[in-house]
């Protein structure tokens, strides 16, 4: 079985996010970056599928050179090659230039199945797993919690408001994981030295044969606007003080 | 000079840092109070490949360097003591004795199911009345129609009582060499061997020790040899070699104990910044009073001090060239810059960081080993002021 796993490398969900003076994006020097938490969804369901019917699991990365370190990530967790599709024309790419470029580098690899996280942690788009289905021509199964393997096709669970469908495709077929679908393992040591010699083709945009024009671009980046500080109800009388409290809510908050 | 870590070493460092964040965070306090010995999570650290660090894959590990094993221990210590310390007696101590000076069929027989994390190995050395006077040892083995009989008793054994608990390495007297003058008089030198004794062996029992102040989730134990016969093979290395096999394997493992003072001192000093810059007294963040801000700077400086020793005395190791000099410099120094690191981060969170509730207490308590375990810092003044000549006079 031939099993494709999607990954983006994002800013750890606990860096500090300083937006640039100039609007143009984020600072970047002092962030520790990692493997986006969804897209690790991803690669844990594709591991398991292969440890349980057989087959490969290859990691198709679009991003600058120090991705490179979360390709190695996916091969420690037991992966076993990688394409980086790297080429400083992808700097600003949008989702449709991201969801080309994998379907390009895809196309060129024989695969059954092909997960991608529901969306990356950073910029919360959500499109490329749906726009690389439509690329690749395959169907897409999206915010998948449960999935399940039946020879030439899956069935999946995907949580809808106070109810849940179960989908059920022919293969090949683009997965978008969702929380809940596994719990990924940790790299494990001996998978990190396993991980330096597996493969990876490091390709160019020319090399994939795919444009790299935005549909969209980002005009401006600003910070969020600073939080309005609490509110403290002081006072001795607890019925009181649970008085205000209600009258805040109902006539400040406007919450209840 | 290059100070960079490799891709692994960062790797390893950012995976390791996850788990213990993830995995032994929350349990941490509870298990410490409890004064319980985890095997769940024991397995879960054998599971990441924990142990064994430094073996090559031909036998379980993860055949990294010892740079690498020692960044390990520094990031489980960095969140508890006591697991930080199942690992470093686990690695230095139970495989590292087998690895060394192990036969091939000793090796292939214990390393793979070590390294697993099926089971344990400790190190059988210190005795009721022989501590930093190894050579007092009573521990004794005599040969007899092809079998080791060991009679005698250990104290203080890492890893040594629980149902994971395997093996131990245990060192004991098996005859006489003759006499020697040694720097305290004449002593009469022994013949130590050390000795592969499985747990669970006839004659073998192992009583775990409670009530400790520190490392309170790790376990040890008190061992008791009663005419325990095993196999002559179960030597370790070649008879007469125990008490070398000893000092080596210490030196080995003061890199891992220097390790968990650095760990240790690098949480400590985190849980004391991130106290400082919440607490608030006469209107602002405690740690823009400079008697503080001076205190948390005195830690980094010390931190980053000691972390330099280590790393290169672990460097000195991954080369191949004499390290011991080195790494009882690095123990001495990383075991009392936490015990300084623990005390001032304690004083920062005031009467809170006497509450158990914020974990700076169980730094305080689990620094207290660091000086006394594998060699105190009297022994390795004794080791550094000889290796720097002090008793070689005219």
């Amino acid at each position: 079985m031939n099993i494709i796993a999607c990954v983006k490398q994002v800013p750890d969900t606990e860096a500090q996010i300083k937006v640039k003076a100039d609007g143009s994006g984020i600072e970047e020097g002092q962030i520790k970056w990692v493997m986006n938490p969804y897209d690790e969804f991803g690669v844990e369901e594709a591991l398991k599928l292969k440890e349980k019917n057989g087959g490969d699991v290859t990691i198709v990365c679009v991003g600058p050179a120090r991705a490179m370190e979360t390709i190695r990530t996916a091969l420690a967790m037991g992966a076993d090659k990688g394409v980086h599709i790297c080429d400083p024309a992808f700097d600003n790419a949008d989702a449709f230039v991201v969801a080309n470029a994998l379907a390009a580098a895809i196309k060129a690899l024989p695969h059954d199945i092909i997960f991608c996280g529901q969306r990356a942690i950073d910029d919360d788009s959500g499109q490329v797993g749906a726009m690389l289905a439509e690329a690749l021509n395959l169907p897409q199964l999206t915010l998948v919690t449960k999935l399940e393997f039946a020879g030439s096709s899956v069935k999946v669970i995907r949580p809808i408001e106070g109810a849940q469908l179960s989908i059920e495709t022919a293969l090949p077929a683009v997965v978008t994981c969702q929380k809940g679908l596994n719990e990924p393992r940790y790299a494990s040591l001996p998978g990190i030295m396993k991980a330096k010699k597996k493969p990876v083709d490091v390709k160019n945009a020319a090399a994939i044969g795919v444009a790299t024009d935005a549909k969209a671009r980002v005009a401006k980046t600003v910070p969020p606007p600073a939080r309005p500080p609490g509110k403290i109800i002081c006072g001795d009388e607890p019925a009181q003080k649970a008085a205000e409290l209600g009258k805040l809510l109902r006539e400040e908050a406007k919450a209840i | 000079m290059d100070f960079w870590l490799k891709d692994e070493q960062k790797m390893l460092r950012y995976n390791i840092r996850e788990f213990a964040e993830q995995e032994i965070a929350p349990v941490a306090m509870e298990l410490d109070e409890k004064e319980e010995f985890s095997c769940d999570l024991t397995r879960k650290m054998a599971k990441l490949g924990l142990f064994g660090i430094y073996v090559p894959a031909e036998f379980g590990g993860a055949g990294m360097d010892y740079l690498s094993y020692i960044i390990a221990v520094e990031e489980i210590c960095r969140i508890d003591g006591s697991h930080g310390a199942t690992v470093a007696a686990g690695n230095s101590l139970g495989i590292g004795p087998i690895y060394y000076y192990g036969s091939k069929k000793q090796k292939n027989e214990w390393l793979p199911r070590l390294c697993a994390g099926e089971i344990l190995a400790s190190f059988g050395l210190t005795e009721p009345n022989a501590g930093s006077d190894a050579g007092a040892s009573k521990t004794n083995a005599r040969l007899e129609n092809g079998q080791w009989v060991v009679n005698g008793s250990k104290i203080f054994i890492t890893n040594s009582t629980s149902k994971m608990a395997g093996i131990c390495t245990v060192q004991a007297i098996t005859g006489t060499k003759g006499q020697k003058v040694g720097p305290y008089g004449s002593i009469e030198t022994k013949e130590v061997s050390c000795i592969l004794v499985p747990n669970g062996t006839p004659g073998f029992t192992t009583k775990k020790m409670t009530k400790k102040m520190m490392w309170r989730s790790s376990d040890t134990g008190e061992l008791y040899f009663d005419d325990c016969r095993v196999p002559e093979e179960n030597l370790l290395g070649k008879r007469g070699e125990g008490f070398h096999q000893m000092l080596q394997t210490l030196d080995n493992g003061r890199l891992a104990i220097a390790a968990m003072g650095l760990g240790g001192a690098q949480g400590a000093y985190e849980l004391a910044m991130k106290y400082a810059k919440a607490r608030k007294q006469f209107g602002k963040p405690i740690s823009t009073f400079q008697i503080n801000a001076f205190k948390l700077a005195d830690m980094a400086t010390e931190i980053e001090a000691a972390r330099n020793l280590l790393y290169k005395a672990c460097y000195l190791k991954d080369q191949g060239k004499p390290f011991g000099k080195e790494a009882a410099m690095a123990k001495l120094y990383c075991s009392e810059v936490m015990g300084r690191v623990t005390n001032e981060a304690l004083q920062i969170h005031g009467g809170y960081g006497l509450m158990k509730e914020y974990n700076i207490e169980r730094f305080y308590r689990d620094y207290k080993l660091l000086t006394i375990g594998e060699g105190t810092s009297e022994v390795q003044r004794i080791v550094i002021s000889r290796r720097i000549g002090c008793f070689e006079t005219d």
